[in-house]
């Protein structure tokens, strides 16, 4: 060390310096430094990638494309489940799902719709101003805009009616940001006829007296509903009066005989919903806002806002699509026995019947399967579990929906 | 080069050839600092790199002692700062052998056909044997979360408990009286181990967490409690395997058994914490339970995927459509999915919604236990 001041108050600034900052170097770098397993990373990519391939494969299976429509070969399917319910009702419940959409739209809209829930339609067809075979799209030969809208609707279900008349029983109609459960939809259509003029949406009532449904929500028509729309135009009952789409659709049916019908559970809660989820489950409505004079239904706010089944919601972007995606088919709680168990539609009663093991899980009328055991919910204190080994193989142990399957004891 | 040494350090014995040494003199200060950085990389024991560094320090100040102070300051500062650390953090119980890198800590969750294979009285003494004691630590800055927590997930617990740094009127909890995290911990978990009753599992979270305790249940279901297991998302830092606080903690209760006479020893488990700085509460239980034995393991489903998320639903969606997987949904998350974070208490709200109630109608999974929901609820 040089005796001078100067270099040495350096050297202590200089020492002072090093090791603050390989404090914080050493704090960033070694012990914040967090590194999945690589093995867990492994595994998660290989699997990843191996479902990524086996749907590229299996796409071209499920799909055949005619002119301009996605004709849906199977029904898409969950590893593990049981899903002969589903199954039935897609044979009996077929449904034609149309998708309002515009060239801007394909590649920021539609083409989440054709990944997510168009998938369960029976056949669905992407309505836009302009053909595009790749996608592939049918062009109405109308323009683009608010304006245009009830043309569109038109010539939509008159070209549903002409190409696809016998593919489909049902109907429906949906935006690019609306999200369908089309599961549910053949739920609230099975114990209706499609040879009825009848048709199911979320219902509004003001300007037309038996009311109207909300066109974002999404709405579906019989296929005599639809016979009578057409039919409307080409007697000119019905005319373009608006470009209100919902509202003149509405009002064109009433003309010609549909009745507008209540699409509500069991429970009187709401299937179809012109919000998203998080809107209808938490949001207050305030009272000025034009919702309250609209519903034809009381509005219920809360978690009973929503049926279980819910059918449809709308302003649902595309990260919306796949979280909604996620939730419906994919992420459940194992085991839970939810609250809500409606019984079966009364012409899959028999149906299913026939079929070899007719036992039926959650939608069964409060009956549990031979070999499951069944635990108390949270907050018992002590719970008995029982187990049905003894019942035949295939039967039901029939149980009346008072008396549950566990004895607990509650804590005081 | 012939260097003006006012003193002379030593290097170690049998550390580093003299050959190594003189090329090493040729590089520049900071392709020292850069091979520093190499070494620091290897995964060599902890005695190896103290040698390694103190050869450098030698050649730092060899070359260093013709510059500036300010220079020298530094370097010696840099010195100073590494060896104290090192000193500090260095345990010698801790050597970790060769088999403990290769040994890959994960928990699957059990297949249907092992669950079909087990014998009605076995899946009897499981199913009653599976029951959670939900630790759940708040304080009055999160009301909003606490409360929710309370509202949604806390209601499927078997026993949900809110342990509190300080009392809140509006809501009831165990109050701690207590602001440090690790010291919080600490006290929630040795009165949940007090009060576990006939409870065997334990997962501890905080109320921005998210949980499904049915997914819970079901991944240790033929797991048995008397033996240790510390499940969650598994995250290395350095050397140490911890299990990551937000995306919630499970322990068996041997573990914690394990873990709350490991408290007592001071040594081991010090509740003010080790090293220059302040480890965060997580890695403090990872190193408590390091030396009881019990490792950090990974929960994840029976393909892998893992069960313990740190983010929320949506967060996982927009990270798998920027990475332009072709099926968004499948490269998103598991379907049987413990926890999720980072959501608003209306969202949680809505992820009540969604896990207990939306689904699409006729499709059955004929599950091997048959949960029942809550009394006196009507969101899930």
């Amino acid at each position: 060390m040089k005796g001078l001041s100067g270099s040495r108050f350096c050297f202590y600034v200089g020492f002072v310096v090093g090791t603050l900052s390989l404090y914080l170097f050493l704090r960033q770098v070694w012990f914040e430094r967090s590194m999945e397993l690589p093995v867990l990373g492994g595994i998660q990519g290989s699997s990843v990638a191996a479902v990524a391939e086996e749907k590229q494969a299996s796409d071209s299976d499920n799909w055949s494309v005619e002119g301009a429509a996605l004709i849906n070969l199977n029904h898409p399917h969950h590893t593990g489940e049981d899903s002969r319910v589903a199954d039935e009702l897609y044979q009996k419940v077929r449904i034609l799902c149309w998708v309002m959409t515009g060239p801007s739209n394909l590649q920021t809209k539609a083409r989440h719709v054709k990944a997510t829930w168009s998938r369960h339609c029976n056949v669905v067809v992407f309505m836009s101003s302009v053909d595009d075979p790749d996608f592939p799209t049918v062009g109405l030969g109308t323009g683009e805009g608010r304006d245009q809208l009830y043309w569109k609707t038109i010539r939509a279900f008159h070209y549903a009616l002409e190409h696809h008349g016998n593919d489909a029983d049902w109907f429906l109609k949906a935006d690019d940001d609306t999200f369908v459960v089309v599961d549910n939809l053949r739920w609230v259509l099975s114990n209706h006829t499609p040879e009825e003029p009848l048709y199911f949406g979320k219902r509004f009532k003001p300007y037309a007296k038996q009311g109207y449904m909300s066109g974002g929500a999404g709405y579906v028509l019989s296929k005599e509903a639809l016979r009578r729309f057409v039919e409307g135009f080409k007697t000119k009952v019905c005319t373009h009066t608006t470009s209100v789409e919902d509202l003149a659709l509405g009002q064109c049916l009433e003309k010609m005989g549909v009745l507008a019908m209540d699409s509500r559970d069991t429970l009187q809660r709401e299937t179809f919903h012109p919000f998203v989820p998080e809107h209808h489950l938490t949001g207050k409505f305030s009272k000025s806002f034009w919702y309250w004079n609209y519903c034809y239904y009381p509005i219920v706010e809360g978690p009973q806002c929503c049926s279980d089944l819910a059918v449809s919601f709308h302003y649902v972007d595309a990260e919306l699509m796949y979280t909604l995606e996620y939730w419906t088919y994919h992420l459940r709680a194992y085991g839970y026995r939810h609250r809500y168990r409606p019984p079966l539609p009364q012409g899959l009663v028999e149906r299913l019947a026939q079929t070899e093991r007719a036992t039926v899980g959650t939608a069964g009328r409060g009956t549990i399967p031979a070999g499951i055991i069944v635990v108390g919910g949270g907050n018992q204190s002590k719970m008995e579990a029982v187990s049905y080994k003894g019942a035949p193989r295939g039967g039901k142990i029939p149980m009346d929906n008072n008396r549950t399957a566990v004895t607990q004891e509650s804590q005081q | 080069m012939i260097p003006k040494k006012k003193k002379k350090p030593e290097v170690p014995g049998g550390c580093k050839s003299n050959s190594k040494l003189a090329t090493l003199r040729h590089i520049g200060k900071f392709g020292i600092r850069h091979l520093l950085r190499q070494e620091w990389k290897l995964k060599e024991g902890r005695k190896g790199i103290l040698c390694q560094l103190q050869s450098f320090c030698v050649l730092l100040t060899n070359m260093l002692s013709e510059g500036s102070s300010f220079m020298k300051g530094i370097a010696l500062g840099g010195t100073f700062c590494l060896l104290l650390t090192l000193l500090g953090s260095f345990t010698p119980g801790m050597q970790s052998s060769p088999e403990d890198h290769h040994h890959h800590h994960h928990i699957k969750a059990p297949t249907k056909d092992e669950l079909q294979s087990l014998s009605d009285p076995q899946m009897v003494e499981m199913s009653q044997r599976v029951r959670v004691y939900c630790v759940i630590m708040v304080q009055p800055s999160v009301l909003g979360y606490w409360s929710t927590a309370k509202d949604t997930w806390g209601k499927h617990c078997d026993h949900a408990v809110f342990y509190s740094s300080e009392s809140a009127k509006a809501l009831e909890a165990v109050d701690l009286n207590e602001k440090d995290e690790w010291a919080k911990l600490r006290k929630a978990l040795k009165h949940a181990y007090d009060n576990a009753g006939d409870l065997r599992w334990f997962f501890v979270a905080r109320p921005t967490t998210f949980a499904i305790i049915e997914n819970l249940k079901y991944l240790v279901l033929a797991k048995d409690p008397n033996e240790p297991f510390y499940i969650g998302h598994a995250m290395k830092s350095g050397e140490l395997e911890y299990v990551e606080y937000q995306s919630g903690i499970v322990l068996s209760y041997e573990a914690l058994k394990r873990l709350v006479n490991v408290f007592k020893d001071e040594e081991k488990c010090p509740e003010q914490g080790r090293a220059l700085w302040k480890l965060s509460e997580e890695k403090q239980l990872a190193l408590c339970l390091k030396y009881t034995g019990v490792f950090a393991e990974n929960g994840e489903d029976t393909q892998g995927k893992g069960l313990f998320n740190s983010k929320s639903v949506s967060s996982l969606i927009q990270d798998s459509m920027s990475k332009k997987n072709l099926d968004v949904v499948e490269g998103c998350c598991s379907d049987l999915a413990i926890t999720f974070s980072g959501m608003s208490p209306n969202q949680m709200q809505v992820m009540m919604f969604g896990v207990y109630r939306l689904r699409p109608y006729g499709h059955n999974f004929h599950d091997s236990l048959i949960f029942l929901p809550p009394e006196g609820s009507d969101n899930d």
